[in-house]
C-alpha cells in the first residue's frame, strides 16, 4: 500500500488500511510524514484516556472492561497497549491483548468492529510510552474512534509522559503497593485526573483509598491557601503547572475489581465527567495547546538536526571538541550558524 | 530504521495446551522479536482479525487438538476476508500434527509446520531466512 492508498482506505473506515499505517508511523517509513500530514485535519474529536500504573495493578483488565462498557454505551473504542521492548535484544512480549476478555460474551471484543487493539512496544525508551504513540493516537483519532485507551507500560518510575497524550489520565494503584510512600512517589499525586484503587477485593483498599484523599485534599488545601495569600506570584510557583492542568477540577477516588467487572460503570462516568468538564472549563484548549506545540517543536527538531547532518561540517567540530580545540558552546553556535547559511541552499 | 519482525503466536480451539506456545513466544521475543501471544481458546475468527490489525508478519497456530486440517483454513480465510493478505505473511503451524497432514496443510498456504521436539532456534532461523523472501514476492 503507498501513502495515498492508506489515507484514502484509513478515512473510509479499512481497518486494514489503518493497520498499516500505524506499521508505517512506527517503523518510521518514509510515507508516514505524508499520511500524517492528510490525516491531521480529521482528528481532534477523539477522547484520549492514558492508564497508568505499575505492572500487575490490573490495567489491562481494567481496559478491557472500560471497552466493553464504552461499547454499551454505543461508542466506537480504540485500544493502544504498550509494553516493554529491551533495549539490548529489540525483542518484545505484549501481553495486554490477552486481557481483552468482556464479562457478557468474551468472543464479542476480539471480533466487535467497533474496536481496534493494538500493541506496541516501548522499544527500550523510557517514560512509559513508545516514541509514536501520539501519531497513533492522531491516526485512530482520524479513523472515528469516540475514545482511545492508552495503556503505558508500567514500569513503576515517574511515567509522565501519558499526561502528553491523554485528556484524561487515570492513574491506577492497587492494596499492595498502596502503603504512604507509594502514594507519595514521583508524581503520582500530580499526573492523576482520576485515581482507581483496583483488587478491591483483597482487602487494604480502604487504607489507600484513605491516603490518596488525604494527600490529594492536602494538595488542594495548601494550593487553595497559596492562591489566598498577598504574593500572587509565590501562589502561582507553589501551585504549580502541574495543579494548572486540572484547575477546579478534584479527582476522584475510585474502588474498583477490574476482573469481576465492579466499579467500571462508576468508572466510565468519572472519565467521561472529566471529558465534559475540560470542554466547558476550556482546560482542554490548555492541554491540547501544550501538546500541539511539543509535537511540532520535536519535529522541528529532528528536521534541524537532519540539517545539521547534511549541511554543515560537524564532524570536524567534533574532532576538534576532542582534540580541545573548541568547545561545545562556540561548536553550537558556529553549526546554527553555518545551517542558517546553508539551508536555504539546495 | 529497520522493521521489527511481529509475530502472533495462538492458540485456536478447544485445546488446553499451551506450554508450547510459551515458551515458542518467550524464545522469540529473546531472539529480537516482537510478540503477541492470544492466550488460550480463540476462535478463528478472533485470531484471524487480531493478525490483520496487528499488522503482524508471521502468523504462528499452535495446535496439539487433532482439529489442525478444520481450523487452519480458517484462520487463513478469515484473514483474507478481513482484508488481510496471507499472502504476504508467513503462516506456521506447530504441535501435534501427522506426517500425512503436514503435506495437505501446506496446500492450504502454511509455510511450515513444526512438530515437538523441534529445537526453538530451528523456528527462529525459518523466519529470519524465510520472511524477506516472502516479502521480495509479493
Ligand atoms: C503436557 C501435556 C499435557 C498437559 C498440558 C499442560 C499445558 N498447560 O500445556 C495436560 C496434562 C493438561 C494435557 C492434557 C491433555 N492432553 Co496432553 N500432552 C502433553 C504432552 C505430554 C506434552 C506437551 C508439551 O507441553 N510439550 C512441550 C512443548 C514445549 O512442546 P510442544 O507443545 O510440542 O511445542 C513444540 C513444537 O510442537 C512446536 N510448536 C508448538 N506450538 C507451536 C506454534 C508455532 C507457531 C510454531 C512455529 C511451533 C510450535 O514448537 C515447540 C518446540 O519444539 C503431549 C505429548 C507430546 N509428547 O507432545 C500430550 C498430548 C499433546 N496430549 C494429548 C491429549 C490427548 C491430551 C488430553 C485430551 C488427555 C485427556 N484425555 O484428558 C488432555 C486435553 C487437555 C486440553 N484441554 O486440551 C495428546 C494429543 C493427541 C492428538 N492431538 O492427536 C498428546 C500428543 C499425548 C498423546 N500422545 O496422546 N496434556
Ligand atoms: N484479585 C484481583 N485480581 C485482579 C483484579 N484485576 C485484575 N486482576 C488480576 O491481576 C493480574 C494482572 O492484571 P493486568 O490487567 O494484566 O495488569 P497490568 O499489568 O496492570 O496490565 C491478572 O492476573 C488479573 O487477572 C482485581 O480486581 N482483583
Ligand atoms: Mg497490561
Amino acid at each position: 500500500m503507498n501513502a495515498e492508498e492508506v489515507v484514502e482506505g484509513l478515512l473510509s473506515g479499512n481497518r486494514r488500511a489503518l493497520a498499516r499505517a500505524i506499521t508505517y508511523v512506527e517503523n518510521e517509513y518514509p510515507e508516514s510524514k505524508e499520511i500524517m500530514k492528510h490525516i491531521f485535519p480529521k482528528t481532534g474529536r477523539a477522547h484520549v484516556v492514558g492508564l497508568t500504573g505499575f505492572p500487575g495493578v490490573g490495567k489491562s483488565t481494567l481496559v478491557s472492561k472500560l471497552t466493553e462498557e464504552f461499547r454499551r454505551r454505543g461508542k466506537k473504542v480504540g485500544i493502544i497497549a504498550i509494553d516493554p521492548g529491551s533495549p539490548f535484544t529489540g525483542g518484545a512480549l505484549l501481553g495486554d491483548r490477552l486481557r481483552l476478555d468482556g464479562m457478557d460474551s468474551r468472543k464479542a471484543l476480539w471480533t466487535d468492529p467497533g474496536i481496534f487493539f493494538r500493541s506496541m512496544s516501548s522499544r527500550g525508551r523510557a517514560g512509559g510510552l513508545a516514541a509514536k504513540t501520539g501519531d497513533v493516537v492522531r491516526l485512530l483519532d482520524a479513523f472515528g474512534f469516540d475514545v482511545i485507551l492508552v495503556e503505558t507500560v508500567g514500569a513503576g518510575q515517574s511515567e509522565v509522559d501519558i499526561i502528553e497524550v491523554a485528556d484524561t489520565s487515570v492513574v491506577v494503584m492497587m492494596p499492595e503497593t498502596g502503603d504512604e510512600i507509594q502514594v507519595n512517589k514521583a508524581g503520582i499525586l500530580e499526573i492523576g485526573d482520576i485515581y482507581v484503587v483496583n483488587k478491591a477485593d483483597l482487602g487494604g483498599a480502604e487504607k489507600v483509598e484513605r491516603w490518596l484523599k488525604y494527600m490529594l485534599s492536602l494538595d488542594e488545601e495548601s494550593v487553595q491557601m497559596l492562591s489566598q495569600m498577598t504574593h500572587a506570584d509565590e501562589a502561582k510557583v507553589a501551585s504549580g503547572e502541574f495543579f494548572e492542568r486540572r484547575k477546579g477540577w478534584s479527582p476522584p477516588v475510585i474502588k474498583t475489581v477490574a476482573d469481576r467487572g465492579e466499579g467500571i460503570k462508576k468508572l466510565a462516568d468519572a472519565i467521561e465527567e472529566h471529558f465534559e468538564y475540560m470542554k466547558k472549563s476550556g482546560l482542554i484548549e490548555k492541554r491540547r495547546r501544550e501538546r500541539v506545540k511539543r509535537e511540532l517543536f520535536e519535529i522541528v527538531m529532528n528536521d534541524v538536526i537532519k540539517l545539521v547532518k547534511e549541511k554543515t561540517n560537524y564532524r570536524d567540530l567534533i574532532m576538534k571538541l576532542l582534540k580541545g580545540e573548541t568547545d561545545p558552546y562556540t561548536a553550537a553556535e558556529q553549526i546554527v550558524e553555518e545551517v542558517i547559511q546553508n539551508a536555504g541552499k539546495g | 530504521m529497520e522493521k521489527k519482525i511481529r509475530v502472533l503466536v495462538a492458540k485456536v480451539g478447544l485445546d488446553g495446551h499451551d506450554r508450547g506456545a510459551k515458551v515458542l513466544a518467550r524464545f522469540l521475543r529473546d531472539s529480537g522479536f516482537e510478540v503477541i501471544y492470544t492466550g488460550l481458546h480463540r476462535t478463528p475468527q478472533e485470531v484471524a482479525m487480531a493478525a490483520v490489525d496487528e499488522d503482524v508478519d508471521v502468523v504462528g497456530i499452535s495446535l496439539h487438538s487433532g482439529a489442525h486440517l478444520a481450523l487452519v483454513p480458517k484462520v487463513v480465510n478469515y484473514i483474507r476476508e478481513y482484508g488481510g493478505n496471507p499472502d504476504e505473511m508467513l503462516i506456521l503451524v506447530g504441535g501435534v500434527i501427522p506426517t500425512d497432514d503436514i503435506v495437505e496443510l501446506k496446500k492450504m498456504g502454511v509455510d511450515e509446520v513444526f512438530i515437538p521436539g523441534t529445537p526453538i532456534s530451528e523456528i527462529v532461523e525459518f523466519i529470519k531466512k524465510k520472511l524477506p523472501e516472502k516479502r521480495k514476492k509479493k
